[in-house]
């Protein structure tokens, strides 16, 4: 077979791989090693970094609330599946969640119990008010319902009856948008929501 | 369930067990009632189990009659299982003083259904071993599955009425 040789274009990936090669043998000097590390590096702030990776691996807890928990639990699934955006852990402990999504109708009695979890989680945290019960108590508007924005910060509202996945999709992509923007909203400080993880008396910090 | 004149029958013979107890006799669509003096319940329904076979109870219903008095009511499902023959009591107590007597020592399994009417109608069941609200927060005010009780819960915060509320949405 004859060996065709083609000429490397500037610009190219060949080409810059080769730079790459001469930098780490030391033959780059001058403007060409100061123009290599130039287009080598990607500068950012460690805020946008660290958000970007939150963004990236939150945990949901694992916490069904009524008929829309079913198709939250089908984002999981392969049809839509959240673990494209590393999103599919789903912890069953608040210790170890960053989000909870409400699924379901908060009924009066449930609310402190939900309020609790909530608390429970470790900053930074998001909630997502997912169906229109939770939002607005939706065709529930009697004595026994509770809208979630009562009791606690909610940062992404999902309508419909139940959401369909791609609905709870989007409103997921939306707070991922939101996580890696970072708009403070001085949600929790209105809420009163933050600082509040409970403590066990005399329990030893981590890393003591 | 008992046609229109094993109804009466069975009527009948309340009637003459316990006098006073049977105030009416209902037969509609195929299906027989009986609305009894709210005192005798307990008298009616074991001489119903022991004398008319009627030895489940389904179920226990409160009613809210509303604008009618007396106003509130109490169904009682029986059921006959081996004849697969159905027989409803009811009685109607007053607002003013609703009591009536428990079933829950004759028929266990009335206990959190009489908990339950208590708690959305405010029936008291005199003789209950534990009547508390069931459903409903312990410090809740009111019963509200009452025709009176005013309909819609928590105002939903939007951002067009949320002048007067805490100003979280503002």
């Amino acid at each position: 077979m004859a060996l065709t040789r083609e000429p490397i274009e500037p610009g190219s990936l060949r080409a810059r791989q080769m730079l790459a090669r001469d930098m780490l043998r030391g033959d780059l000097e001058g403007f060409e090693l100061e123009q290599h590390v130039e287009q080598s590096l990607l500068l950012t702030t460690l805020d946008k970094a660290v958000a970007w990776g939150r963004s990236n691996s939150i945990y949901p807890a694992t916490f069904g609330l009524a008929c829309c928990a079913i198709e939250m639990m089908s984002v999981v699934a392969a049809r839509v599946d959240i673990a494209r955006f590393g999103w599919e852990a789903f912890r069953a402990s608040p210790r170890q969640a960053d989000l909870l999504i409400l699924s379901g109708r908060v009924s009066i009695k449930m609310a402190p119990v939900v309020r609790r979890i909530y608390d429970q989680m470790l900053e930074p945290k998001w909630a997502i008010a997912m169906g229109a019960c939770s939002s607005s108590m939706g065709v529930f508007n009697n004595y026994a319902i509770v809208p979630a924005d009562k009791f606690m910060p909610i940062d992404v509202h999902v309508p419909g009856c139940p959401p369909r996945p791609e609905a709870l999709m989007h409103g997921i992509l939306k707070l991922r948008k939101m996580i890696q923007d970072d708009p403070d909203m001085g949600w929790r400080e209105r809420y009163d929501a933050e600082g509040t993880e409970e403590v066990l008396e005399g329990a030893e910090p981590a890393g003591a | 369930m008992p046609d229109q004149v094993g109804l009466e029958l069975i009527a009948g013979q309340l009637a003459s067990k316990i006098p006073g107890a049977v105030r009416q006799t209902t037969f509609f669509r195929g299906r027989g009632s009986v609305e009894i003096e709210p005192a005798t319940v307990r008298g009616v329904l074991a001489s119903l189990r022991a004398d008319h076979g009627y030895r489940a109870l389904m179920s226990v219903h409160g009613v809210d009659y509303y604008p009618q008095e007396p106003r509130l009511g109490v169904h009682y499902e029986l059921l006959d299982m081996e004849r697969v023959d159905r027989l409803t009591v009811k009685l109607r107590v007053a607002l003013a003083e609703p009591r009536v007597e428990s079933v829950t020592p004759d028929w266990p399994t009335a206990d959190h259904q009489e908990r339950e009417i208590y708690d959305m109608f405010g029936v008291q069941f005199d003789g209950h071993p534990d009547l508390r609200r069931i459903l409903m927060p312990e410090d809740y005010e009111g019963h509200p599955q009452r025709r009176d009780f005013p309909i819609g819960g928590e105002p939903v915060l939007f951002t067009h009425n949320d002048a007067t509320g805490p100003g979280w949405t503002r």
